[in-house]
């Protein structure tokens, strides 16, 4: 098998050597806070070769940010460099003045941050902001600046620059403004690129075209990247070398497809596990969890600081703090027991079990609810928005139907109406064959307590100044009627069921880490017993570890309940790792709907394409067709005329795509697409979309 | 944006013509009306209801109401009984001296309590700012008539700088007015200050901790020129609203104070026709104090919008 590592050789071949760029050695940072003293950076040495990118892997608290921030010496005024060297073309930047530090910000340095929107100015238009840079650090100026600006929107391949330099950031999609900061950046061809998540914010359509011109760029420029991110799967699309911090300190460093197809450090190896792999087969395997939470950094374990959390953990572990060291050429772990950490096919294989058997077609079990062409349109002062516009949906007994889309793409509208927090405007929603009433007021208990949902945010929905336990035990005896005594014992039974210990049931919310309060969210909403429950994007705000055993839980729970659940999702990963059905969804209408099996593998609609195609997937070996959608989802206001998706779609056939609406094709068993162009011919044109790796077939 | 003006606008006059309603319900159904008033207590019957019928107090009070607000349209507003003069002249000339207080007192607050502000937010929590804020709290809670006795014993019975009494010629020329503006103006900018300096402190704290400002270092600018192009520009905004709607305080401010100095602006003209039950004087200078009031929000809400491009383009 032939495998596609993106950009492994840099330019110039192997003979010459490659120049460091950016070097970093033994840097130790410090925050002085209420607790004291926290060493939130402890002895990281990194290095960055010209038209290298090293990827900065990590979970929330791992000090990926305080590394890349800390060595370039931004830091906030209670942190502090305490030990150790930076270099930026061989000169040390710790102990530069602060006005020579701030010449080299901006023009040696280029910093692409996580949030383009607050990353801008909100009261300066687009032209000036980038403009600054021009005239601070290339002397250029009002005319000169100016020109150079629209030469670097260009590069970022920015339709219309002259237009888009005199708007406000407000003004702009998340999409365009990243270009923006991209070009800011790179205005002085820097030396160094530091990129801190610069997708994380954006639709994965969006993602895909920035990391497809972050590529780009990079073979243009002779920058130097420092990617950080938490997304496996956008490393693979970007780096070279990867190194993975673990609380303060790296575990692992080595090249792109080493760290991926061979890890020797557990901790990377769980990493790669809790990740839904993408698998189009119908069986559903549990993820790989890794117990605990990632100690604070002034709470370390004596030894190993993974050891607490290791599978392969021995005696010796606990007692030394092992160093990270060369263990194959080029390959750094910080595991004194590599030697014996397998091969992630192997592990997955092992560490995983099949959680139900797969639905045979011929039993697939009855319908539960269903949506006829569910319509929700809100009046607005310029017209009308058309956020659901005619979906039809089912979802099945214990079942889960997955609805993915980018955002603005009507998923959580659609949800709201099943349960009738925004009642729809027009079609049916029947549950178990009997019409509901639109809004939740007008829904009897009974139906009430058949639906429930689990939100996005924890934070927002639960509310911060009620208990654990009260949160849980309220539905308990609104929908359960379940008097108090009987409902505290319930209450408690239902935190052991999401993994929570029984002591939580007198702590507040804020307690909690975002992971607890999910399962708090989740145990809240099992606690009716409700016959379907509604799960609005609940892992997307949470750490790739917390997700695999959130989606464990979730799936563990589907099993024993026989619960039924609508999983939204723009994360298509996790949407086909968990659904028996699968909705695509585009601007208030279903594209393609059918069990997950057919709609992940062709025909597809060209909009799911685009999806697939897109999709970060944390497997170098798997191949996607570059199919890159332009442009944003419009506006629900302007809903362009015949097929919707015509405006984006790479394979519009013209004409009849844009007056007429598109027909519903009906593929196997229960496989619809609405699409112009014939089943036939999209399984032709799309046989090559995702070319799988062998799977089982280690490096 | 034009169109946001004219919805201000027509906001404005619906705002002017409620309050004229209230003010013209308040005064008349207050016992005892111009009648009675102008001809003392000891008027007849019979002269009452002659003189009533002279100024059309007869008529049905929604005719009276109408032909009040008509003719403080056009610039008839009456005449003061208890000053027997036309009303307007003597109000404008008393708006004049409170706008010369006021313009003294708005020069000394404002830069000030944006520049400790600004001082207080670059250097958050240190003893500079802990002053500052504690500073300007106390003068929050020491209304006008005990910071003004205070200003009087320390700066005019003390020192002798300055007059402790302000109740120049109404006519004065502003250089003329200057030194008996001094005081009044210190003890209404006191007041004021305090709300000026904790809202720039708060909207700069706020605003040095977005990602705009850091992308603003990031991109190697001057210190400097952070804080001037990039801080300043939406730190102040709510600042500006705050100055604005601080005018209607300075009103009330003015009533207070004026009294205080014995100083011939429209607070003090205001307090001296309640004393006398000066209906007519009542209704025009409370008319004429909420049309200010209304217009300073009206400019408050448009330069918000200005400077504000998220406001304006929506």
């Amino acid at each position: 098998m032939e495998a596609t590592i993106p950009m492994q050789a840099p330019p110039g071949g192997a003979a010459k050597a490659p120049r460091p760029v950016f070097e970093i050695e033994g840097l130790h940072i410090d925050y002085t806070t209420e607790l004291g003293v926290l060493h939130a950076v402890r002895d990281v040495s990194l290095m960055v070769n010209e038209h290298e990118s090293f990827g900065l892997v990590g979970e929330s608290g791992s000090g990926k940010s305080t590394l890349a921030m800390g060595s370039i010496r931004y830091l906030a005024s209670n942190g502090k460099v305490t030990d150790g060297s930076v270099r930026l073309n061989g000169v040390e930047l710790l102990g530069l003045p602060a006005k020579e530090l701030r010449e080299l910000w901006g023009s040696r340095i280029g910093v692409v941050y996580q949030s383009p929107l607050s990353a801008l100015n909100p009261s300066i238009v687009i032209g000036k902001q980038l403009a600054e840079v021009a005239r601070q650090h290339l002397g250029m100026d009002r005319s000169a600046a100016s020109t150079r600006v629209i030469e670097m929107l260009t590069k970022v391949a920015m339709p219309d620059p002259e237009a888009v330099m005199k708007r406000y950031p407000h003004q702009l999609s998340g999409g365009m403004l990243q270009r923006c900061v991209i070009a800011m950046a790179l205005m002085t061809d820097p030396s160094l690129l530091i990129m801190d998540e610069p997708t994380t914010a954006l639709d994965v359509t969006t993602q895909a075209v920035v990391l497809d011109l972050v590529a780009d760029l990079k073979r243009e420029f002779d920058s130097a990247i420092l990617y950080i991110t938490h997304d496996l799967g956008v490393i693979t699309k970007i780096c070279d070398r990867v190194g993975v911090m673990y609380a303060g300190q790296f575990m692992e460093q080595a090249a792109l497809y080493e760290l991926f197809k061979r890890p020797l450090h557990p901790y990377t190896l769980d990493l790669l596990g809790c990740v839904p792999h993408f698998d189009p087969t119908p069986q559903k395997r549990s993820l790989v969890t890794i117990p605990g939470a990632i100690p604070r950094v002034d709470q370390l374990p004596p030894g190993c600081i993974f050891a607490p959390r290791c599978k392969f953990v021995e005696e010796a572990c606990t007692t030394a703090r092992p160093p990270l060291v060369e263990v194959a050429g080029a390959h750094l772990s910080a595991c004194r027991r590599w030697e014996v950490v397998p091969p992630p096919a192997e592990y997955l294989r092992d560490a995983t079990e099949a959680v139900r058997a797969a639905q045979t077609e011929a039993a697939r079990p009855g319908v539960l609810v269903e949506g006829d062409d569910v319509q929700v349109h809100f009046k607005a002062p310029k017209g009308v928005i058309r956020a659901v516009d005619g979906m039809d949906l089912e979802v099945r007994i214990g079942e889960t139907l997955g609805v993915v889309g980018e955002s603005g793409s009507g998923k959580t509208t659609v949800a709201r109406a099943i349960i009738g927090l925004t009642p729809s405007t027009g079609g049916t929603i029947t549950l178990r064959g009997k019409r509901l009433p639109r809004s939740t007021g007008r829904r009897p208990r009974a139906t009430l307590k058949e639906i429930q949902m689990v939100f996005q945010n924890p934070d927002a929905s639960l509310n911060p100044t009620r208990s654990v336990g009260d949160a849980i035990m309220r539905p308990l005896s609104l929908l359960g009627g379940l008097d108090r005594q009987r409902a505290k014992e319930r209450a408690k039974e239902l935190l052991l069921a999401v993994s929570l210990p029984v002591s939580y049931f007198e702590r507040l919310p804020h307690e909690l880490s975002g992971g607890e309060k999910q399962r708090v969210a989740i145990a809240r909403a099992f606690a009716a017993e409700p016959e379907l429950i509604l799960c609005d994007e609940p892992i997307s705000s949470l750490d790739v570890s917390v997700q695999g055993s959130l989606m464990n839980l979730l799936m563990r729970l589907q099993v024993e309940k026989q619960t039924s659940y609508v999983f939204i999702s723009h994360d298509l990963s996790a949407v086909q790792h968990l659904s028996d059905a699968i909705a695509v969804v585009y601007l208030g209408h279903v594209m393609e709907i059918g069990d997950a099996t057919r709609v992940l593998t062709p025909p597809f609609h060209p909009y799911t394409e685009a999806l697939l195609s897109a999709i970060p997937l944390a497997d170098p070996d798997i191949k996607q067709k570059p199919i890159r959608l332009g442009g944003s989802v419009p506006s629900a206001m302007f809903v362009p005329s015949g097929c919707r998706f015509h405006p984006r779609c790479p394979r519009c056939l013209g004409e009849v795509c844009v007056e007429q609406e598109p027909p519903w094709r009906e593929g196997e068993g229960d496989h619809r697409i609405y699409c112009h162009i014939p089943l036939e011919e999209l399984a032709r044109l799309q046989a090559e979309t995702l070319v799988l790796a062998d799977q089982g077939e280690g490096a | 944006m034009g169109k946001f003006i004219l919805r201000r606008l027509g906001f404005m006059v619906l705002t002017v013509i409620l309050a004229s309603i209230i003010i013209f319900w308040a005064t008349t159904v207050l016992p005892g009306d111009v009648a009675s008033q102008t001809l003392g207590r000891f008027a007849t019957e019979q002269a009452k209801t002659e003189l009533r019928h002279q100024l059309g107090l007869d008529r049905p009070v929604t005719v009276q109401y109408a032909s009040w607000l008509g003719g403080y349209v056009r610039g008839d507003w009456g005449t003061s009984p208890s000053m027997d003069t036309l009303v307007r002249p003597v109000v404008f000339e008393r708006l004049r001296n409170s706008f010369m207080l006021a313009v003294v007192a708005f020069a000394l607050y404002v830069p000030l309590g944006i520049f400790l502000g600004l001082l207080a937010a670059l250097r958050k929590n240190t003893w500079a700012d802990n002053l500052i804020s504690v500073g300007s709290l106390a003068f929050i809670g020491l209304p006008e008539f005990v910071s003004g006795l205070i200003l009087i014993a320390i700066f005019a019975i003390e020192l002798h700088w300055l007059p402790s009494q302000s109740s120049i010629d109404p006519h004065s020329t502003f250089v003329e007015a200057f030194p008996y503006l001094i005081l009044p103006a210190i003890t209404v900018a006191l007041t004021s200050l305090a709300y000026v300096v904790r809202m720039t402190r708060s909207s700069t704290v706020d605003v040095l901790q977005m990602d705009y400002v850091r992308t603003a270092n990031l991109k190697g600018l001057p210190p400097r020129r952070v804080l001037f192009s990039h801080v300043l520009r939406n730190s102040l905004l709510p600042t500006i609203t705050v100055v604005a709607i601080g005018i209607g305080w300075l009103i009330g401010g003015l009533i207070v104070t004026e009294s205080v100095y014995d100083y011939p602006g429209i607070g003090r003209l205001l307090l001296f026709a309640i004393q006398r039950r000066d209906l007519v004087l009542i209704q025009a200078t409370a008319l004429l104090i909420v049309i200010i009031y209304v217009v300073a929000n009206l400019v408050a809400d448009i330069l918000y919008a200005v400077l504000n491009p998220r406001i304006r383009y929506n």
